[in-house]
């Protein structure tokens, strides 16, 4: 018999660990000719309840990083990312049976996002925050903040591309976040997961979910402690319904529609734009009198 | 830890073993001129001496510019403009943020060199300047892809060739100050070192090509104020940025106003330092430590004119004298060493001539211990003159080294008056327990930073700079990249 290869078991990524669904369910993921590539983990909404959990423990500890320390972390998941360029372009390949210069390009693409929301990190409050200038002696600063814990669902095509792009902008302003796979081409993700655990990343900062989008979105939309939600080319239906949910415990929320398949997503200037972080900042306006007098 | 009141409390006493650093670092008997991506000569050979300034032994015989390498670093940087230009920003970024990893790297290296060739304490090298040098880049290299954000509702694009010269109190930190934001927003650059401190400069040219910085991008030329002049009188300069002396800048600003150029001034300061009865005592004094003797005191934004209310006088400068005398002054490559050596001989005897002009006009001279200062090297102890009077010599020059005149004031309008009672108007420094006191003196107070409850704070996120004759432009934060686009 000739060499087995040691398949690798494709699992959740939560709170730093990378459990198996605590629903015990897995899906073949299957290549373009029809035959299985993998197993990969379909998340329920407890695992997602799990998900929650992590990144709310690790909220405060991210929120009070210095924005440097943020930076420098999405940086080194950059590095990782480059380093694990052939592994991630098969990710997409493989699947999506796309050819080796395309597949190349996203990744390629996909790390130059990542680098460039690093270097938001510790932006964001001069571009969108500064002082006030208030009629009256009082000294008043408009500071911005993270919400807390974010949704980030990513579409279904350009799996890396859209993954990244979900997660960093949530994550470079000081969220932790709860990412949401391509449900079409999970692998890259899973790629990212590991990515994420030598990053540097703190555990629980950033949770990946493999699985149903029809199942886990709206659970993410009714979820309490879910603050702030991101959707980047959600179904038109899911989407409404994710809207209705949402505003139950008046999430932020950025839904985003993708023009068409594998396109939308590759304008920069559009994708890493302040807008992009925005909506899940807060502004918090701190007042003090500026005179004795 | 309670706050120590006897003139004899013990810790001033207590003898530390040494705790030298012993990272070797390459020096090389020569060192040469930066200029399109290759190391050289300068073309008429000629070179100074560059020593330790703690023990006067030399390190390095360093290429002295001239008219020539002058000519050849702008034409490098000019025929490197074209393409650094219009470089894809994400492109630049990319390049500046391996700056910034390999700075990291190399941190160690680059802070026994900056303490070697300048002679500040290698615990300020490595866990103030070397660190703040590769946040700079950090910081830089993600607004390459950002500058629309920085300058709203118009197209950012960078100016041309900066000719940048800079000072010998944080040789590394200044060169980073003026490379970054310069490469972030596509400008390249000619870089001037000071004349003692020319070294971590030219080793930082060697992280630029590790980092794959095209050829001609950044020019380093090592020289004197001939070589200064030089650059920033050359026709090929688009922009000029200079920190250092106050003197100097306005040669310079009147040189650029000549030729209708693009400047930023970065210099001299007398910084302000008011301390209100209602102050944490303690801490205040912490923090006056930090103002005046941090890097010697020759620190542009030192807290150099403390002003104390009268009725906490007393116990300020009882604490300030017990604190002073805790103070270790010695080998700078020792981590236990809070006070290095004097940059050159010739600083220290400018401080010197100014410690027997205080003492002349009057005012009372306090001095750090009486341990021995070691043989050779340039050393100065700690100092702080009482009964100063604002008029005096001590409380109206820039002294630049570790000499605190004290004075005292009544009410908040007179702390106020007192504080901008100088030509100057860099930085100012303000103790109180009451936040619209601190926020009342901020608004008052002209000068380009104010520290409230804390002195010396850097971040590449925050604009430093001054008002009137600190000079103009900002270096850091929004601001400061607005200076290096068109």
């Amino acid at each position: 018999m000739s060499r087995v290869p040691v398949a690798k078991t494709c699992k959740l990524y939560i709170g730093g660990a990378y459990p198996r669904s605590e629903s015990g369910r897995s899906e073949p993921i299957l290549d373009p000719a029809g035959s299985v590539l993998a197993h990969v983990a379909r998340a329920s909404r407890k695992d997602l309840r799990d998900a929650v959990e992590a990144a709310a423990k690790a909220a405060d500890g991210w929120a009070n990083a210095t924005p440097y320390l943020r930076g420098q972390i999405l940086y080194r998941i950059a590095e990782f990312m480059e380093s694990r360029r052939e592994e991630l372009a098969d990710a997409i390949r493989s699947v999506e049976g796309s050819t080796a210069a395309a597949a190349r390009r996203e990744v390629e693409r996909s790390i130059d996002r990542m680098v460039s929301f690093a270097g938001w990190s510790d932006k964001i409050t001069s571009v969108l925050g500064g002082q006030c200038a208030v009629s009256g002696a009082n000294y008043v600063i408009a500071a911005i903040e993270p919400v807390g814990v974010a949704g980030a669902i990513a579409p279904a095509l350009p799996s890396l591309l859209g993954f990244v792009t979900a997660l960093a902008a949530p994550m470079c302003a000081g969220n932790t976040v709860l990412v949401l796979a391509s449900e079409r081409n999970p692998l890259p993700a899973v790629s990212m997961s590991e990515i994420l655990g030598v990053s540097d990343v703190p555990a629980g900062v950033v949770n990946v979910l493999t699985g149903g989008v029809a199942e886990i979105a709206p659970a993410m939309a009714s979820h309490r402690q879910i603050q702030a939600l991101g959707a980047i080319g959600l179904d038109p239906a899911l989407a409404a319904a994710v809207g209705e949910a949402s505003a139950e415990s008046l999430k932020r929320l950025r839904l985003v529609d993708l023009p068409a398949e594998r396109s939308g997503l590759e304008d920069a200037e559009r994708w890493t734009s302040i807008d992009a972080i925005a909506p899940f900042t807060e502004v918090k306006t701190i007042w003090h009198p500026s005179s004795i007098g | 830890m309670s706050s120590p009141r006897s003139e004899t409390a013990p810790p001033a006493d207590w003898d530390l073993s040494p705790a030298p650093e012993t990272v070797k670092v390459r020096i090389d008997p020569e060192s040469r001129l930066y200029i399109d991506g290759a190391f050289a000569p300068a073309a008429d050979g000629r070179t100074f001496e560059t020593i330790d300034p703690a023990t006067e032994t030399p390190l390095s015989q360093v290429a002295d510019a001239g008219q020539p390498d002058i000519d050849r670093a702008v034409d490098a940087a000019r025929r490197a403009f074209k393409e650094w230009s219009r470089t894809p920003p994400i492109e630049r970024a990319k390049v500046l943020y391996r700056i910034a990893r390999r700075i990291q790297d190399r941190a160690r290296e680059l802070a026994v060199l900056e303490t070697l060739d300048g002679g500040k304490p290698i615990r300020e090298s490595r866990d103030f300047d070397v660190p703040l040098v590769a946040q700079h880049f950090f910081h830089h290299a993600g607004w390459c892809d950002k500058l629309a954000h920085a300058v709203p509702g118009r197209d950012p694009a960078p100016i041309g060739v900066c000719a940048q010269v800079i000072p010998w109190n944080f040789p590394l930190l200044m060169a980073a100050w003026k490379l970054a934001p310069a490469l972030a927003c596509g400008n390249t650059c000619v870089l001037k070192p000071a004349e003692t401190t020319p070294l971590s400069a030219l080793r930082l040219a060697e992280i630029l090509e590790e980092a794959g910085l095209p050829a001609g991008v950044v020019n380093i030329v090592t020289g004197g104020p001939d070589t200064g002049r030089l650059l920033v009188e050359h026709a090929g300069v688009d922009k000029v940025a200079f920190t250092g002396s106050t003197e100097v800048g306005k040669r310079i600003a009147a040189s650029c106003a000549a030729r209708r150029r693009k400047v930023t001034l970065e210099l001299g300061g007398k910084g302000p330092h008011v301390l209100f009865a209602d102050a944490a005592i303690d801490q205040a004094v912490e923090g006056i430590v930090a103002g005046i003797w941090f890097n010697q005191g020759q620190v542009c934004c030192a807290g150099s004119r403390l002003l104390v209310e009268e009725s906490v006088l007393e116990e300020v400068l009882e604490k300030l004298a017990w604190r002073m005398k805790s103070l270790r002054v010695g080998d700078p490559m020792d981590k236990n060493t809070d006070v290095g050596a004097i940059n050159s001989r010739k600083q220290l005897e400018t401080i010197r001539g100014y410690i027997a002009r205080g003492v002349d006009e009057g005012a009372v001279l306090h001095e750090c211990g009486d341990r021995p200062l070691p043989e050779r090297g340039f050393f100065c102890r700690p100092t702080f003159f009482s009964d100063v009077q604002p008029s005096q010599t001590i409380a109206r020059e820039e002294i630049f080294g570790p000499v605190l005149a004290v004075m005292s004031f009544r009410t908040a309008e007179e702390a106020i008056a007192r504080a901008n009672d100088t030509a100057y108007g860099l930085s100012a420094g303000v103790w109180t327990d009451k936040g619209a006191k601190a926020l009342e003196f901020a608004r008052r107070v002209k000068a380009g930073v104010v520290w409230c409850n804390g002195f010396n704070r850097f971040d590449p996120t925050a604009p430093f700079g001054g008002y009137r004759e600190s000079g103009f432009g900002r270096e850091g934060g929004v601001a400061g990249l607005r200076e290096y686009l068109a």
